[in-house]
């Protein structure tokens, strides 16, 4: 018997704004669905793993199961920034491949409401300069040294991929909002489901250029989670679970390694290539293989470079790929058809596990409206800044 | 009373934004170099991120540089004024440096792989009446 790891089950609550619930809240609904979706309840679960962001000293994943349920069992509550999900599934992941675990409840959450601009220090006026930290600065240096904030930290990584490559610029930039944007109308779960024009999204205003506000993702609130089983505990299971599972063909974390310029500028792209690589030679498949990616689109700058870095195209070919309509729902490898992080929406901790989720429903067929026919291998993509990257590829059961 | 308590304090009439950025009649930029593989850091290091090694010394870093990405900043954090070019220089030694593109008429003028040059600045003066220097990069 192979020592693969299923997942049995799975859910998302919408993302959007919910002022009247709180993260447990949240959290517990995930939770308990993807139970309930899986056939399982909390006594059949070994381990948790919970993943948040900016509530990770709250004991999130202890928080949780006195709502769903506290049977003792081993929880790691985890926090790895943007790829906080990833890596609570993952640590569920491993204590089933050590054996130490049949089945495990992985979940992100987050409650963000409008928080506004990430990153970027607001200016204070000094009283007396003084030289402090690493770099011994004697003031704030967001906007005199270079910016700090997100979307200006992404357009510069996306600048320079155009820096390097002819046929990438404002407008291919563009175009991946304008899919992302077009794709959420299809999805109920999409906290916006909105199409805008190209002509809306470029006019739309400049936050960092070439970075708009139609091209960034919204902050908000939101969770998700997933059941994962055992091939020996799958297998004891009803013929409709088992149908219904989907295997995890790869599960892997990188770290950045050193780049020169990695010191100055986080470095998004290798850790995702050194993943990828990783990823497509334990899962034994290629790219090419890939029915659909649900990668990490933070801004359209981002997207458009993991493109290459994930393989989906030609070195150095994102911006024909976006022009000839590869990543759109329709082309050859359709890329977030749940909206993405642009128009999906962002809950950082829920990010990771809500892009399983979605990548599980298509491989399920369930879908509905939004279901890319046939799908039979997906894969998801996220990355953390500081920075950790997590992929995984799953594949339909053929039970 | 000390006697030291009783000297009066020099007060700089300058100082720069970060240490690595070097200030008086030859300003410039210097990175904290691996002894052992060249790599370059901006900030105090415990051991190489490269190589492992723990010896350093001091480079400096030339004002010749291209430009190798930027985002022009509409929105940031309030007090900051905008907009402003962001960038990410490579200078002719080879050093990815990030600080802004200074001096443009229209800061959406600025182009991948236009050539720079360092230049200093003054960004504060606080109580003390000390004058704190920032460093960015102009077209050449």
């Amino acid at each position: 018997m192979s020592d693969a790891v299923w997942v049995l089950g799975t859910s998302m609550t919408r993302f959007g704004r919910y002022p009247e619930l709180d993260a447990v809240d949240l959290a517990s609904r995930a939770c308990m669905d993807a139970m309930a979706d899986g056939g399982v309840t909390i006594h059949d679960m070994d381990v948790i793993g919970a993943g948040t962001l900016f509530q990770s000293q709250t004991g999130m994943g202890q928080r949780v199961q006195k709502q769903i349920g506290q049977t003792g069992i081993p929880v790691f509550n985890v926090t790895n920034a943007c790829a906080t999900g990833a890596t609570a599934i993952r640590t569920v992941y491993l204590s089933i491949k050590a054996g130490e675990a049949q089945m495990g409840l992985a979940f992100g959450v987050e409650q963000m409401g409008k928080m506004g601009l990430l990153r970027g220090g607001a200016k204070a006026e000094e009283k007396v300069f003084e030289a402090a930290g690493r770099y011994g600065a004697v003031t704030g240096v967001d906007g005199i040294l270079g910016t700090e904030t997100m979307p200006g930290v992404f357009a510069q990584a996306g600048m320079e991929y155009a820096c390097d490559y002819d046929g990438v610029g404002f407008e291919q930039f563009a175009r991946v909002a304008y899919k992302n944007h077009q794709h959420s109308t299809l999805n109920p779960l999409a906290q916006y489901r909105k199409e805008f024009s190209m002509e809306e999204i470029m006019g739309s205003p400049v936050q960092s250029y070439p970075n708009t506000l139609l091209m960034c993702c919204p902050t908000g609130d939101g969770a998700a989670a997933v059941v994962l089983v055992s091939e020996e505990r799958l297998r004891s299971m009803p013929t409709e679970a088992q149908r219904r599972a989907v295997k995890i063909s790869a599960s892997v974390l990188t770290s950045d390694p050193w780049v020169e310029s990695g010191q100055v500028q986080p470095d998004v792209n290798t850790l995702t290539r050194n993943a990828a690589a990783q990823a497509y030679e334990t899962a034994g498949i290629g790219p090419k293989d890939l029915d659909l990616v649900e990668l990490h689109d933070c801004f359209a700058t981002a997207e458009l470079i993991h493109y290459d870095n994930l393989g989906l195209c030609e070195s150095g070919g994102a911006g024909e790929f976006i022009d000839s309509g590869g990543p759109f729902r329709d082309g050859r490898t359709p890329v977030n058809v749940s909206g993405g992080l642009i128009s999906k929406g962002h809950p950082i901790g829920a990010t990771g596990v809500a892009n399983v989720y979605e990548v599980t429903t298509h491989l399920r067929g369930e879908a509905g409206d939004r279901q890319i026919e046939g799908a039979k291998v997906g894969l998801t993509h996220v990355i953390g800044l500081g920075s950790a990257c997590g992929i995984h590829i799953l594949e339909k059961a053929t039970v | 009373m000390t006697q030291e308590a009783t000297e009066a304090v020099e007060v700089p009439t300058q100082l720069p934004i970060v240490d690595y950025l070097r200030i008086g009649d030859d300003p410039h930029l210097a990175a904290n170099e691996c002894a052992g593989c060249q790599a370059r850091y901006f900030d105090r290091r415990n051991a190489c991120a490269r190589c492992g090694k723990e010896e350093f010394r001091s480079v400096r870093i030339v004002d010749d540089a291209t430009l190798r990405s930027f985002s022009v900043v509409y929105r940031a954090a309030p007090g900051i004024p905008v907009p402003y070019v962001s960038a990410i220089v490579l200078t002719d030694d080879g050093t990815s440096v990030r600080a802004n593109v200074v001096g443009l008429e229209d800061p959406m003028k600025a182009e991948l792989g236009m050539r720079l040059r360092f230049t200093t600045f003054n960004c504060g003066t606080d109580d003390n009446g000390t004058d704190c220097v920032a460093f960015g990069y102009a077209a050449a």
